[in-house]
C-alpha cells in the first residue's frame, strides 16, 4: 500500500478579483521509503503541495476538492488537533531556512527532547538518549556537549543537521524537505543530501524533496515530479525523466540547464514565461510556448498518461483510438 | 484630477479603504469637520465674534431639543448670547489650523533630519539620535507650556500671528523625533539597496540620490504618523488653551472654549462645554481611526 | 615598446587587490569591555587582467570575497590596498578627478537581486533614463524616450514597457531591465553581480543567452561573479576561484575544468552535482567554510585541504605563475600534488 496517496488535490485562493487556483488536480504517490522529488520553477505550486500535506496551508488558501491519505486514511480534512498529532509523529518536515526553523530561545537539546517526548512515549532519560544518538548521526561531533548549544552557536549547515535530526525525531514515515538544501553553501549542499538520503533509508523513512536544483534530484531521488503552473507535467524514475524527458517542459528545462560537463554555446531556452494563476491558457497550461503544440492541446486539457517509461500529460502521448483525432 | 482620483480608487489602497466599514466612516466625519472648519464663513449659521450681532437677552440658551430651546440656536448660546454651534465650527478651524500647521512642519524637520541621520551615518547620526534623545525625555506638554509662556511674558501684546506662532513651535518642537527616528530607520534599510548602489555608481550626487531615490520610499510611515499626529496636535493645543496659553481669546480654538464654558458647568449650562469637548473628541477620534486603518492598507505584510 | 611576442595589453588589470572593513564593537564597548578592533579583509591581495571582449568569471562559496572585489571595480569602495586599472589608467584615483566622470560612463553593474535593483517608485523610463541624464548624454526628451524604448527592444522586452513600475514585471524580465539600464551609456566593461542566481533555471538560460549576444555584438568585456560552476562554465573565457578573500586558481576555463590544481577547486567541482550521472555516491567533502573575521593562519584553506602539511598551516602561499594557470598552493608548488 502507498505510504502517501494525493488524489485530485485542488488548492484554491479565493481572493479580491476571483477565485485562484494555486493547484489543479494533482496526483501522485509515494511508496514507503521512496525518495520522490518535486521539481519545478517558481509559481508551480510545489512549496504549496508540501504545505498542503502538512497541513500548514496559509489562509485565505485552502484545500477546495481532493484527497490526501497517509496510509490509507484521510488526513486532509482533519481539524487541527489531530494534524498537530500527525505531524511530527507520522510526517517530518525540513524547511529552507535553518535559521527560522529552530527557536534561537532554547538549546538544541531541549528542542529535540521536547520533540522525542511529545511523540514517544519515553521517559526524559531515554528521550535525551535518543536525542544524542540523532545528533550522532546526522554528523554533529561531540554531541554530547553540543546538546547544551543554542542554534546560533551552530555554522548554517550544522543547524540543517539539526534540522534533519528534529525532523526524524519522532520516527516518522514521511519527511517532507522543502528546499532543504538552497541556502547553503554548493561544498556544504553535497553533504547535507549525503546526509538526508543515508539517514532517511536507515530509519526507513520516504522523503518528499522539494526543490528546483535537478542536480540535486538527479543524485538523491527515485522517481521524479516536474510541475508547471499547479499541475504535474510528467512523472517518472528519475533516469527516465532527466536523460529522455516525455513532456516538452521537461524536455526544454533539462535542456535550459547549463551542464558543467559539457561546453555550449547557447543555452536552450523557453520563450516566454509561466503564466499567473489568474491566466492560465485553456487546455494545457503549457500550450502556448511548446514547440510541438497542436489543435488538440489548446482545447482539452491533458491528463497523466503513459509515456514512455513515466507518466505526462501531454497529448503528443495520447493513445491512438480509431483514427479519430 | 478626477483621472487620479479613479485610479487611487480603483487602487489596493482604495479597496481597503471602501471594504473597512470603519474607514469610510471615520473618513466621512473627518470630512464633514474639515470642510465645516475651512468653509466656517458660509456654513456657520451665525458669527459669534461679530459683537454686532449678539444678543445679551439671548444668553445661556439651552440646546433645541431641550425646554426653552431656540431653533435659531441649534446647540444653545453661552453667556454672552454666541451660537455653539457657529463657536463650534469657528474654532474647529483654528484648532485643526494650528493641528496641520505643526505636524507639517515637525514633519518637514524630522524627516529631512532622519534622511541625513540615516544617509549620512558617522558622527552627524550619533549627534542627531542623541538630540532625539534628550527630546523625549521631555514631557512634551510641559515643553510647550514653557514656551508658550515664556513668549507670552516676554510679549503681552503680541500679534494674532506671532501667538499662533509661537504655539505651533511649541507644538512641534518635540513632534519631530518621531518622524526623524523612523524615517532614519527605513534611510538605513534603503541605503544598502541595489537602486541606490546602482545610482551611486553612476555618479548620481548623495543630495540627489536621497531626494529623488531614498524619500519616496520612506514616506509610507510618514503618512500614517502625520495622520496620527495631527490627532495629537490639536489635543494638546486644546490642552495649552484650556491652560490659558494656547489661542487668545478673541479667536478661540476648541480648547478655549471648553475653557470657557468650564465655569458654567456646574450652574447647569453644560452644553457650553460639553459640546466643544464632544467635538475635539469627533475630530481626534476619527483622524486616529483613519491613521489606524492607513497603517495596516500600507502595510506590505497584510495585503 | 613592447616586444611583438606579449600578449595584448590587458584592458582591466587588478594588482594586489585588497579591501578591509573595520567591524569593531563602538569605541564605548571597547573601553568599557576591553575588546579589541576587528577587522574583517573581505579582500586580501587580489590580481588578475581581462582582455576586451573577454569575460573573467569568479566563483567561490559565501564569504570568499567575490562581492566586495565586484564593488571594489565600480568605485562604490576605496581599495585599502593595490590598484585596479582600466585601460592603463588607476581607476580610484581618476574617479576622484572631474574626468572621473567619463570612467563612470565606461563602466556599469548588474545586480543579484531583481527586486531591490529597481526603484519600486519610478516608472521604466526613469530608471533607465537617469544615468544617460546623469552624464548629460541626451538632454532632448523625446531623444530619451526614443533611446530608452531602443534599449527595451535590444534586451527583448516592448517599448511601451517603459510606463509601467517594477513591480508588474517578473523577475528575468527585471533583470533584462537592469541590463538595459546599464547598456544605456554604452560602457565597454560590465560588472555582473551574481545576475542569474535569483532566477528559474528557464529564465536565467533567456538571461544568459542575452549577455552573450550583447558581448558578441557589442564588443562587451564582463566580470561574471557567480557560486554556480555550471553557469559559469557556459559564460566564461577566463576562470578565478576564491576563497576567504584570496584567489586561489586563475586559469583558462578548459584548463580549469579539466585539471582543476588547487585542492579547493578540486573539492569545488567535486561537490557539484551531476544531473546525468544518477545515483553515483560522490567524495565526501569535509569541514565547512570559516569565519572569515578568523580565518585559518598560513593558507586559508588549510583546515579543509587533504594534501595540507606544517608549512601550510604557517606560511601563506604565494601566487605562481604557470603557462596555462595562476595558482597558490604550497602542494602544488612542490609538486605534491
Amino acid at each position: 500500500m502507498n505510504l502517501l496517496q494525493v488524489k485530485n488535490l485542488v488548492v484554491e485562493f479565493p481572493g479580491r478579483r476571483g477565485t485562484l487556483r494555486a493547484l489543479d488536480d494533482i496526483s501522485f504517490a509515494i511508496a514507503p521509503g521512496e525518495i520522490l522529488g518535486i521539481v519545478g520553477e517558481s509559481g508551480a505550486g510545489k512549496s504549496l503541495t508540501s504545505a498542503a500535506i502538512i497541513g500548514l496551508l496559509e489562509s485565505p488558501g485552502r484545500i477546495s476538492s481532493g484527497q490526501i491519505l497517509l496510509e490509507g486514511e484521510r488526513i486532509d480534512n482533519l481539524d487541527d488537533a489531530q494534524m498537530r498529532r500527525i505531524r511530527g509523529r507520522r510526517i517530518g518536515a525540513i524547511f529552507q531556512d535553518p535559521l527560522t526553523s529552530l527557536n534561537p530561545l532554547y538549546t538544541v537539546g531541549r528542542q529535540l527532547v521536547e520533540t522525542i517526548q511529545t511523540h514517544l512515549p519515553v521517559n526524559a532519560l531515554e528521550a535525551r538518549q535518543r536525542a544524542i544518538a540523532l545528533l550522532q548521526e546526522t554528523g554533529i561531533a561531540a554531541a554530547e556537549q553540543r546538546m547544551e548549544h543554542y542554534p546560533h552557536q551552530f555554522s548554517g549547515g550544522m543547524r540543517q543537521r539539526v534540522v534533519i535530526a528534529l525532523a526524524l525525531a519522532g520516527e516518522p514515515k514521511l519527511i517532507v524537505a522543502d528546499e532543504p538544501t538552497t541556502a547553503l553553501d554548493v561544498s556544504i549542499q553535497a553533504q547535507i543530501i549525503t546526509l538526508l538520503k543515508s539517514v532517511c533509508k536507515k530509519h526507513g523513512a520516504a522523503v518528499m524533496l522539494i526543490t528546483h536544483d535537478m542536480g540535486v534530484i538527479a543524485e538523491t531521488c527515485d522517481r521524479v515530479a516536474v510541475m508547471y503552473a499547479g499541475r504535474i507535467a510528467e512523472i517518472g524514475p528519475v533516469h527516465e525523466v532527466i536523460n529522455r524527458p516525455s513532456h516538452p517542459y521537461s524536455e526544454g528545462l533539462m535542456a535550459a540547464i547549463p551542464d558543467i560537463t559539457v561546453d555550449r554555446e547557447r543555452l536552450n531556452q523557453i520563450d516566454g514565461a509561466m503564466p499567473r494563476l489568474d491566466a492560465i491558457p485553456k487546455g494545457c497550461a503549457f500550450n502556448p510556448r511548446c514547440p510541438k503544440v497542436f489543435d488538440r492541446c489548446r482545447q482539452e486539457r491533458p491528463d497523466l498518461m503513459p509515456a514512455q517509461a513515466s507518466q505526462a500529460a501531454c497529448w503528443l502521448h495520447a493513445p491512438q483510438v480509431g483514427g479519430a483525432a | 484630477m478626477t483621472a487620479w482620483f479613479q485610479r487611487a480608487w480603483h487602487s489596493d489602497v482604495g479597496y481597503s479603504f471602501r471594504s473597512s466599514p470603519v474607514a469610510v466612516a471615520a473618513g466621512f466625519i473627518a470630512f464633514v469637520c474639515l470642510f465645516c472648519a475651512v468653509f466656517a464663513n458660509l456654513v456657520a449659521p451665525h458669527n459669534p465674534f461679530d459683537l454686532a450681532t449678539l444678543e445679551l437677552s439671548d444668553a445661556f440658551l439651552p440646546p433645541v431639543w431641550l425646554q426653552d430651546g431656540n431653533p435659531k440656536y441649534l446647540l444653545g448660546t453661552d453667556d454672552q448670547g454666541r451660537d455653539i454651534l457657529s463657536a463650534l465650527m469657528f474654532g474647529a478651524r483654528i484648532s485643526l489650523l494650528v493641528g496641520l500647521a505643526s505636524v507639517a512642519l515637525s514633519a518637514f524637520v524630522g524627516v529631512s533630519l532622519g534622511l541625513l541621520a540615516g544617509f549620512v551615518g558617522g558622527a552627524l547620526d550619533a549627534f542627531i539620535m542623541r538630540v532625539c534623545d534628550v527630546m523625549l525625555s521631555f514631557p512634551v506638554i510641559l515643553i510647550a507650556l514653557l514656551i508658550a509662556g515664556v513668549g507670552r511674558a516676554m510679549f503681552p501684546n503680541a500679534p494674532a500671528a506671532m501667538v499662533f506662532g509661537v504655539l505651533i513651535l511649541s507644538i512641534s518642537l518635540t513632534g519631530w523625533v518621531q518622524y526623524a527616528r523612523t524615517v532614519r530607520s527605513s534611510t538605513l534599510v534603503e541605503r544598502n539597496k541595489e537602486y541606490v548602489q546602482a545610482a551611486r555608481l553612476t555618479g548620481v550626487a548623495s543630495l540627489r540620490i536621497m531626494r529623488r531615490h531614498v524619500l519616496p520610499n520612506v514616506l509610507g510611515p510618514v503618512m500614517v504618523l502625520a495622520t496620527i499626529q495631527v490627532a495629537t496636535a490639536i489635543i494638546t493645543e486644546a490642552t495649552l488653551s484650556f491652560l490659558g496659553v494656547g489661542a487668545p481669546p478673541n479667536s478661540p480654538s476648541l480648547g478655549t472654549l471648553i475653557q470657557v464654558g468650564n465655569k458654567f458647568l456646574f450652574s447647569g449650562n453644560w452644553w457650553i462645554t460639553v459640546f466643544p469637548g464632544m467635538m475635539l473628541v469627533l475630530i481626534a477620534l476619527s483622524v486616529n481611526l483613519l491613521g489606524d486603518w492607513l497603517r495596516d492598507a500600507l502595510n506590505p505584510r497584510l495585503r | 615598446m613592447s616586444a611583438p611576442s606579449e600578449k595584448p595589453k590587458a584592458m582591466v588589470s587588478a594588482r594586489d587587490l585588497a579591501k578591509t572593513f573595520d567591524v569593531s564593537p563602538p569605541w564605548l564597548n571597547r573601553v568599557l569591555e576591553g575588546k579589541p578592533r576587528l577587522m574583517l579583509h573581505a579582500v586580501d591581495g587580489v590580481s588578475f587582467d581581462i582582455e576586451k571582449g573577454k569575460t573573467l568569471a569568479l566563483v567561490g562559496e559565501s564569504g570568499c570575497g567575490k562581492s566586495t572585489v565586484a564593488r571594489l571595480l565600480v568605485g562604490l569602495y576605496e581599495p585599502t590596498r593595490g590598484t585596479f586599472s582600466f585601460e592603463g589608467q588607476d581607476v580610484h584615483a581618476t574617479l576622484e578627478t572631474p574626468q572621473g566622470k567619463s570612467l563612470r560612463r565606461r563602466i556599469q553593474m548588474i545586480f543579484q537581486d531583481p527586486y531591490a535593483s529597481l526603484n519600486p517608485r519610478w516608472t521604466v523610463e526613469d530608471i533607465i533614463g537617469e544615468p544617460l541624464k546623469e552624464h548629460g548624454l541626451i538632454k532632448d526628451s523625446a531623444a530619451l524616450h526614443a533611446r530608452v524604448g531602443d534599449l527595451l527592444q535590444s534586451v527583448g522586452l516592448s517599448a511601451k514597457d517603459m510606463v509601467k513600475y517594477p513591480h508588474q514585471f517578473s523577475g528575468g524580465q527585471r533583470q533584462r531591465i537592469s541590463i538595459a539600464r546599464a547598456l544605456g551609456t554604452e560602457p565597454e566593461f560590465l560588472v555582473c553581480d551574481e545576475p542569474t542566481s535569483a532566477l528559474d533555471v528557464s529564465v536565467q538560460a533567456q538571461v544568459l543567452n542575452i549577455m552573450k549576444d550583447l558581448q558578441q555584438s557589442r564588443g562587451l568585456t564582463y566580470l561574471f561573479i557567480s557560486h554556480n560552476l555550471a553557469v559559469v562554465r557556459h559564460v566564461a573565457d577566463q576562470v578565478g576561484v576564491m576563497y576567504l578573500g584570496r584567489l586561489v586558481e586563475l586559469a583558462d576555463k578548459h584548463a580549469l575544468f579539466a585539471t582543476p590544481r588547487h585542492p579547493y577547486t578540486r573539492m569545488l567541482l567535486d561537490a557539484i552535482p551531476n544531473m546525468h550521472a544518477t545515483g553515483q555516491a560522490r567524495t565526501p567533502v569535509s569541514g565547512e567554510v570559516p569565519n572569515p573575521l578568523s580565518p585559518p593562519s598560513g593558507c586559508a584553506f588549510h583546515p579543509r585541504c587533504p594534501h595540507a602539511n606544517a608549512r601550510c598551516a604557517s606560511e601563506r602561499p604565494i601566487t605562481m605563475h604557470l603557462p596555462t594557470v595562476q595558482v597558490a598552493c604550497h602542494a602544488v608548488e612542490e609538486g605534491r600534488i
